[in-house]
């Protein structure tokens, strides 16, 4: 049935996302742009494709500059979808980009702690979580004084209601902070997708889960051997996946990596991850796998028309280009071409 | 989170309608069956009161209303996607304007059905308007028109929306054109079913 109205709003801009998929790079542009020598030679690599434009009038290639310009064109395309959406997609895309306010915020307490030049910390925020207050985030010293002067204002408060307690911002209650801000924003997010119903809410919903789960096991892993509490771990864990709640509870009793593993063996999707971490021959990190079947997923939702997905996914596989691009090019200019096969493949 | 709550005060009240609606049209039953004047609830005389010719354009009029809806539907929904993907794919804006001219046939047919029942319609004496062949032709039209045009309102739809998805893979791969255009056409038949089975029922008509 989304069908019959979802065209009248959103068929516009979802044949512009179709569009803009088409142009991410395939198999073929990666097999050569591994076989580059130098930067220059992956400038003419991506000549042809859509990045073309943009490096174009750049004389000197470095590998910052490579990222800051594909960042630009993703923020450009998806401000293009943004001016010409409506509700409720216009409120979907800015759910999208609370993420980024969530890193920007985090960036900016965390670079004031270690006393870092504003002006520098404020051109390393991602372009997507800009707000007009930013700026005043830097003269804050505690959570209370950084709620009620900045933060009040913009979409993310109603996230920081569970973290006011904590009193002074110091490296741990930073990390708190974060990972309880992004607990609160998937569960809204969550149940914000689910409220479409139809296939919106199905292929949202198991995206979303996968994030969840993926922060919860990041959280226990980095969480062994610190002083952090296992009922301090067990409140960062957001609220939906598919491990919550009885793999919520299970991973937050764990030890090490095995009960980790034991805890993800029941689902069939999940085992993958830890199967063969530790053989020998494989190069590949936990985080690749989760990437991995991040794109997997991120894929699959472009098989189902007249839906929002296909917004969120377009986002995240392109963050993944810019990723392999920058790994790529990294690989490049520091001669290590051995590792320069650890790129995900996306098409 | 707003939103939810606006929603859920707005059922509470909105939800009690069809309870009240329902209870007032008890109770006037009850007094119109305990006072004894039950049978001036007559449906049958209600409809053979109406004339003939009001059931003829009736079914005249819904017959190229809602095909020409079922159209318009389907060509939203197929330009939408055709407008958007035409801007990274110029080239499928052409091939794909088929889509759109599947859509427009449906109303084509319900015009083409609106101009066969019109020619049925001839003007008579006052007392020849209650024969029993006079209130055939107002049903028979009626519901050939009802017919037609639902058909052809749900084969636009159809059409469009297998339209738009034409569009989009032919942007993403030109081989596939041929490929969505087959099933394409298959949904473009079913107006045509309807079509059939109008005429055949407003053909008895003299």
């Amino acid at each position: 049935m989304e069908g019959l109205f979802y065209n009248a709003d959103d068929g516009y801009l979802e044949a512009i996302v179709r569009g803009y998929r088409s142009s991410i790079l395939n198999n073929t542009s990666y097999i050569n742009l591994t076989q580059c020598e130098t930067l220059e030679d992956v400038k003419l690599q991506l000549q042809a494709s859509d990045y073309g434009g943009i490096l174009q009038n750049e004389p000197h290639m470095s590998t910052s500059m490579l990222a800051q310009k594909c960042t630009d064109k993703l923020v450009q395309e998806f401000e293009y979808i943004r001016a010409h959406a409506v509700a409720p997609l216009q409120h979907f895309l800015d759910y999208m980009t609370y993420a980024y306010m969530i890193d920007n915020v985090i960036l900016l307490i965390t670079g004031t702690l270690h006393e870092r030049d504003t002006h520098e910390l404020l051109e390393r925020c991602h372009p997507l979580g800009v707000f007009d207050s930013m700026p005043a985030l830097c003269v804050a010293t505690n959570v209370a004084e950084l709620y009620n002067s900045v933060l009040v204002e913009t979409p993310l408060a109603p996230y920081f209601k569970d973290c006011l307690s904590a009193e002074d911002l110091d490296e741990m209650n930073i990390e708190i902070i974060r990972n309880t801000l992004y607990k609160a924003y998937l569960e809204d997010f969550y149940h914000f997708s689910q409220s479409f119903g139809g296939p919106t809410a199905e292929i949202m919903g198991e995206l979303l889960q996968f994030e969840a789960d993926r922060r919860s096991l990041n959280i226990t892993i980095n969480s062994f051997g610190t002083e952090l509490t296992k009922d301090d771990r067990a409140k960062l864990f957001p609220n939906v996946g598919r491990l919550y709640p009885e793999g919520n509870l299970k991973l937050a009793k764990s030890d090490d990596i095995d009960q980790v593993k034991a805890t993800c063996d029941v689902f069939l999707e999940y085992r993958q991850f830890f199967d063969g971490t530790s053989g020998a021959g494989t190069t590949k990190t936990l985080e690749d796998r989760f990437f991995e079947y991040e794109v997997h997923l991120n894929k699959k939702s472009f098989q189902q028309q007249f839906h929002y997905a296909i917004f969120y996914s377009f986002l995240k596989l392109k963050e993944q280009e810019i990723r392999n691009i920058v790994w790529i090019s990294e690989c490049i200019s520091q001669g290590q071409k051995e590792r320069i096969n650890n790129y995900i493949p996306i098409f | 989170m707003g939103v939810y709550s606006s929603q859920g005060g707005g059922t509470s009240v909105s939800s009690l309608f069809p309870y009240l609606s329902i209870s007032g049209l008890g109770l006037v039953g009850l007094y119109m069956l305990l006072t004894g004047s039950g049978e001036q609830f007559n449906p049958g005389e209600f409809l053979m009161s109406i004339s003939p010719h009001m059931w003829s354009l009736l079914g005249i009029a819904l017959c190229v209303g809602l095909s020409v809806g079922g159209a318009a539907w389907g060509i939203f929904i197929t330009g939408a996607s055709l407008v958007g993907g035409g801007v990274r794919a110029p080239r499928i804006v052409t091939k794909n304007l088929i889509s759109i001219i599947f859509c427009e046939v449906v109303a084509i047919y319900g015009l083409i059905m609106a101009i066969v029942f019109t020619a049925k319609l001839n003007n008579v004496q006052n007392s020849d308007i209650t024969s029993s062949e006079m209130y055939y032709k107002g049903f028979a039209l009626f519901w050939a028109g009802l017919t037609t045009g639902m058909c052809n309102l749900v084969c636009g739809v159809s059409v469009g929306i297998t339209g738009s998805s034409a569009a989009l893979a032919d942007a993403q791969d030109g081989q596939l054109f041929v490929k969505v255009l087959v099933i394409e056409i298959f949904g473009s038949i079913v107006g045509l079913f309807g079509l059939i089975v109008g005429l055949l029922v407003s053909g008895r008509v003299a």
